[in-house]
Parts: structure tokens; sequence; C-alpha cells
């Protein structure tokens, strides 16, 4: 996984559906390493997979045509459980950036914390993107952090996304919330000492 | 202009606020668990620091244990190395772990509160989305990702963006044989799995005050399931008589001390919410989820919406979803068999949901056929039920009593639901597979799946209590 992120021009795989929690980006059965890595090869593993673990033909990240490095999901994407394996699957398939028209908070925050870009759109614009990929499954991308905007090549569509100034400057730079923070050493132990009641 | 509990509580933690940055939000507990933590270990390994807080940070293994026979080693070799990993990695790093077979092994979001370790005014997180449970105590307790869990080990601190402000008021008195779990289906059926997203939700009203500690939790550990951040409950008489004299409660000078601050915790009259949302808790019958995200629940005498009464933007994922349970749209649910039916996980487990259930079961016997396990949320949820004799009115109806751990909530240990079948759960989640590969599940409360495994179908239990 990368640890920083600019700019991106890329086909796309489309999930059309709403509400994609993590425990179908991951189940929990596969969340038993003590690594963050190989998780990719579980990404959304019972769609992937029958119960005979062979792959399901009509799954779109078993389709050939659908590659590239932006998965687009339905509305709600990411609710459900916190596990953060949930972003390290999608990291370690190959994706740096998920498109979706909402994100549910903690899998915003996981994806963000390892570099992965979620970018939010209008629910018009979702409905772009996923039009354009099914006219021409190989329409590409552009996603420009330093402009905050996310362009579909073939039509150019574009849309602005927000990110919040902190978190562009982590992604660009690839820093991360644990250096930020144990620069406030001083800051924390005198806050502790301030507190009456610090349990 | 008065402030929210939540901003009190928010303003009185944090450390650093600087403008375009995200808050350093001290954290009072930290709760571990075996899942979300090792690769958190790992990294203060990398960075070559310590937890810098030991006495604020407890460990349990709860998620990959098994429920029956635990005093053998765990036959899952990836579930046992998981484990393992906790005892080593609390062990290096000097944390205290409840593992297995110490009493106050739990569910951490069971033994947290049972212990006295959650209480009122505290900032609690856990690498798990239901430490929101925690909020019933009228604290921000909320799940974070294990690179959160590693930056609070390392500097007992978060960063967060403050969320939204939401009210959410249930007025009136529930009526017979509806539970706090109905309440919380059906605000989510009502508000959706993402009608909270972005807030931090404060419950009140009539009939939240007039509910028990463990009911409350039952509440609060859902709110994520609307995608709400957290969700709270300011303290009151209720919750100090639940605290007292709990193994790490304050005690004696303490406890007056902490009592006078507590009673300071509430939203000032004039506070304002981005949002109130009210509710009559006499609309609410007993809830049941007929799809796969808690947000597609009804009353149980309801039918399941026909294609024409769903959204057409959401017609694609609505049709996916009862293929996937089997159920057909504009149905009923009423009647409908059975197969497994599970009494447990961090939503209701606790002590109340196994008196609940007892009482409802004496003198009946399960159905045949029907699977029937009540899992308790802790080690001391399961000696209690068995001081009072409860174990053996779940023998003699036909209940299995287990021994406690996350069990069939979510598929990760030996307790699964096989393909196709169909589980009544007292758990929090129906997402495709969450209780084993093509499991399909039904959320309802403890007196709802109690009326199922007795008569093996999908059941309102208005008609049997």
């Amino acid at each position: 996984m990368s640890k920083n992120f600019r700019h991106l021009v890329s086909t796309a795989v489309p999930i059309a559906i709403e509400n994609i929690d993590t425990d179908q980006i991951i189940p929990a059965r596969f969340l038993k390493a003590t690594t963050r890595d190989g998780f990719g090869e579980n990404l959304f593993r019972d769609w992937r997979y029958d119960a005979n673990n062979q792959p399901k033909a009509d799954f779109v990240l078993n389709d050939p045509t659908y590659k590239g490095e932006i998965l687009v999901g339905g509305k709600n994407f990411g609710c459900g459980s916190s596990r953060e394996h949930a972003a390290w699957a999608i990291g370690d398939a190959g994706f740096k950036v998920v498109v979706s028209s909402f994100f549910a908070d903690i899998f915003k925050n996981n994806a963000l914390n390892n570099f992965i870009l979620p970018v939010q759109v209008t629910d018009e614009f979702l409905e772009k993107i996923f039009s354009a990929i099914k006219a021409d499954p190989l329409t590409q991308l552009e996603v420009d952090m330093e402009k905050q905007s996310i362009r579909i090549l073939s039509t150019g569509d574009e849309a602005k996304f927000d990110i919040n100034p902190y978190k562009k400057e982590c992604l660009i730079n690839g820093y991360d919330d644990i250096d930020y923070l144990l620069n406030l050493r001083k800051e924390i132990e005198t806050y502790e000492a301030g507190r009456e009641f610090n349990f | 202009m008065g402030k929210t509990l939540f901003d009190k509580l928010w303003d009185s933690h944090v450390v650093l606020s600087k403008p375009g940055f995200p808050d350093a939000v001290y954290i009072n507990t930290h709760f571990i668990h075996e899942v979300t933590s090792p690769q958190a270990f790992d990294g203060l390994r990398k960075r070559g620091i310590p937890v810098f807080r030991t006495a604020k940070t407890r460990a349990t293994a709860d998620h990959n244990v098994p429920t029956v026979d635990q005093h053998l080693p765990i036959k899952e070799a990836l579930s046992r190395k998981q484990v393992e990993m906790l005892t080593t990695n609390t062990k290096e790093f000097g944390v205290e772990v409840y593992g297995l077979g110490h009493p106050f092994q739990g569910i951490v979001h069971v033994i947290g509160p049972e212990l006295g370790i959650t209480l009122p005014g505290m900032t609690i997180v856990c690498g798990d989305s239901h430490t929101s449970t925690h909020g019933a105590f009228g604290a921000i307790a909320f799940g974070i990702g294990t690179s959160e869990v590693e930056q609070v080990l390392a500097t007992q601190c978060i960063l967060q963006y403050r969320p939204k402000r939401m009210k959410i008021e249930v007025n009136g008195q529930l009526k017979k044989g509806v539970l706090s779990k109905d309440i919380i289906l059906y605000i989510i059926s009502k508000i959706s799995a993402s009608g909270a997203t972005g807030y931090f939700v404060e419950y009140a009203g009539e009939a939240i005050r007039a509910l028990s500690m463990e009911a409350r939790m039952t509440i609060c550990n859902m709110s994520i399931e609307m995608g709400a951040r957290g969700g709270l409950i300011a303290p009151d008489e209720t919750t100090f008589e639940y605290i007292k004299g709990r193994e790490f409660a304050p005690k004696g000078a303490d406890w007056d001390k902490a009592l006078a601050y507590w009673k300071t915790l509430y939203s000032d009259k004039d506070a304002e919410f981005d949002v109130t949302l009210t509710f009559d808790a006499a609309d609410i019958e007993p809830q049941i989820t007929y799809g796969t995200n808690p947000g597609m629940g009804m009353g149980v005498t309801q039918h399941i919406p026909t294609l024409e009464e769903t959204d057409d933007k959401e017609k694609a994922s609505f049709k996916k979803s009862l293929e996937y349970m089997g159920l057909e749209p504009g149905s009923e649910l009423l009647g409908k068999k059975v197969d497994y039916v599970f009494i447990g996980s961090c939503t209701n487990s606790r002590i109340e949901d196994l008196r609940l259930v007892a009482d409802f079961v004496k003198g009946k016997k399960k159905a045949e056929g029907v699977v029937a396990w009540i899992v308790p949320g802790s080690k001391q949820v399961e000696a209690q039920a068995k001081r009072e004799g409860i174990d053996k009115i779940f023998e003699a109806a036909g209940f299995h009593l287990r021994e406690p751990g996350c069990s069939a909530c979510l598929g990760m240990n030996e307790d699964k639901i096989p393909a196709g079948m169909y589980c009544i759960s007292t758990s929090n989640r129906n997402f495709e597979g969450r209780q084993g590969p093509n499991a399909r599940t039904f959320l309802a409360s403890p007196l709802s799946a109690a009326a199922a495994a007795i008569t093996g179908k999908v059941t309102d239990v208005r008609e049997l209590v």
C-alpha cells in the first residue's frame, strides 16, 4: 500500500449495491490474521466465491472486463463493523480510491488512515459514473487530490469532493495521525495533570 | 446558550483544538480485544514505543472464543493464535487482560459496565463498533479502527472531528411484551441504516428514563446500526444505583465526589441539537427484521414492503436482499418457521436478558427441531444465572446455556448458523453471511426470540405474555 496519494487516472470496478457493509467486504471468519497483509484475496469473499470456493462468474471482481484502481459502490458504503481489515482488503486488492454517494463514518476514517481516498459524490454523479461504466467498461476516471475533483474522462462530467485540510495534507505527504499525536506529548501530560476526574 | 451533554463531555476531554485540524481528544478507558489489536501492538513495536497509559487499557478475549469446553485449548488454529497473541501482547506491554478462564472474561461491552470500569463522564473507545453500548452511562463511547487503536495505545488520545448532535426522544410508555430492543429496532427501521451517520445521538424521554441500565445498553449498543458515531443517555439514579459497589467503581469519599460530578451530566434545557426526532412508545410493537441490514425491519404483524412500496433507487438492493433471505416482497413473517434461536451478543446477553427469557420459558418446552442457544455475555453473568437457578429452567425448556463469548453474532468462532437456515437472533446485525455463510437472520428482542423457540415460528409474543 503506497503511503500517499495525489492523482490517479484509472478504469473502475462498479458495485451498484447500497449499504455494502464491512461484513461483505471481508467476512469475520477472515479476520484472524495478525498482520495487515493478504486480506485482498478474501475481499468480497462470499460475493466472489460459492460454497465450494468456485468463483461466481456474474460477480464483477471475477469479470475480466472490469479492472482498475478505483472501486465504485452504492450509497452508505462501509457501514457496520469497525474492522479496519475492510480497508486493508480493499488496499491489498489494489484499490486506491473508493467512490460512493455516502460513506459510513468509521470506514471513512479507516480508509484515510490507510491512504485510500474515499470520494463522496452526489447520488446523481454516482449514477453518471455507473452509466458511463455500463456503456463502456474501459471508461476512465480521473481523481485529483489538489483540485479535489473527480472527472469521467469519456463524458467530461466533473464533480468536486470534500476532504478536510488536515487529512488532505496527510494523504499528499504520507503523514499519519500517530506522528501528529506523538508530538503532543507535553500537551497531553498537562491535560492529565489538570483533570480533577481523571478516572 | 446551554450545552448538550455530548458537548460538555467532548469539551472537557479536548487536549488540543486547532483550526483546520481534528480535535485531540483524551480517552479515559480503552478496551481492547483479540481481533483488532494485534496489528496495533505491532505498530508500537515498529515505532519502538510503549503503551502510554497501561492502567487505562483493559483487554479481554471474546470474538474468537468457543462457547463450549472453554477449559480446553481452542481447536481452530487461527483463532487460538489470535487469542494467544492477545495474552503475549498484553504481557509484553503491561496491560491487564481477562482472558479465557478468568472470572471477569466476557464480551468486552458486557464486562466494562458490570465491573464498574464504565462510568458516567468518561470517554471510552474500543476497536469494535458496538462500543456505543457504554454511552448508556452518560459517556462518550465509540468504535474505532486498528490504526486508531494504535493511536490510543501510543498517546491515550484520538484525533476526531466533532460530530453533529441528534436528540431522539421516546415519550410515553411501552406496551406489554415490548422491550428496549424493539424501541431501537423501530427507530432504525424509521430512519434507516444510515439515518444518523455523522451524528452523536442522545436518547431521552419518559420511555428511556423508565428503562433499566441493561435495557439502556441495548439501545445505545445499536446506535451504530443507524450510522451514528455513538449514542448516550444522561445518567440518573438508575445509573448510580447500578454502578454502586461494583468491582472497580469509586468507593467512599471518591464515590461521593464522583457522584456530585455525575449529577451535573445532562443537556441544558436550552441546549440546541442539530436534529431532534420524537417517537411515541405506544406506537411500538414487537419488531422483527426481514432484510439484510438492520434498517429493514417492521412490526411483527406487518408485511414486508412490496416492490411498488420500495423506492426506485433502492429496488435492486431490496430485491437482492430478499432473494438472499428467501422471502417474497409483500409477504408476512408471522408463522414463518425458524431453525435456530440465538439469545446472546453484546446487545442482549446480560443477566436481565437471561432472567426475562427464563421467566418466559419456565414450564414451557422448545419446539421440536429448533436449536436454541443462550450465550451469557460474561463469566459473571453465567455464574449469576447459575446462582439463581436459571440454568435449570433453560435446561428443562430444552435451551442450551453455553459459555460466554460473541458466539453466533458474527460467524467468526465455532458458532455458526448453517447455510440457508433461519435464525431469530437477539444480536445486532442481519447482514448477509453475518451468522455464517448464507445464514438468514431475523433480528428481534429476547422475548420474541424465546417465543419463536417455543412455537418454532415467528410469533407475536404479546399473545403469550
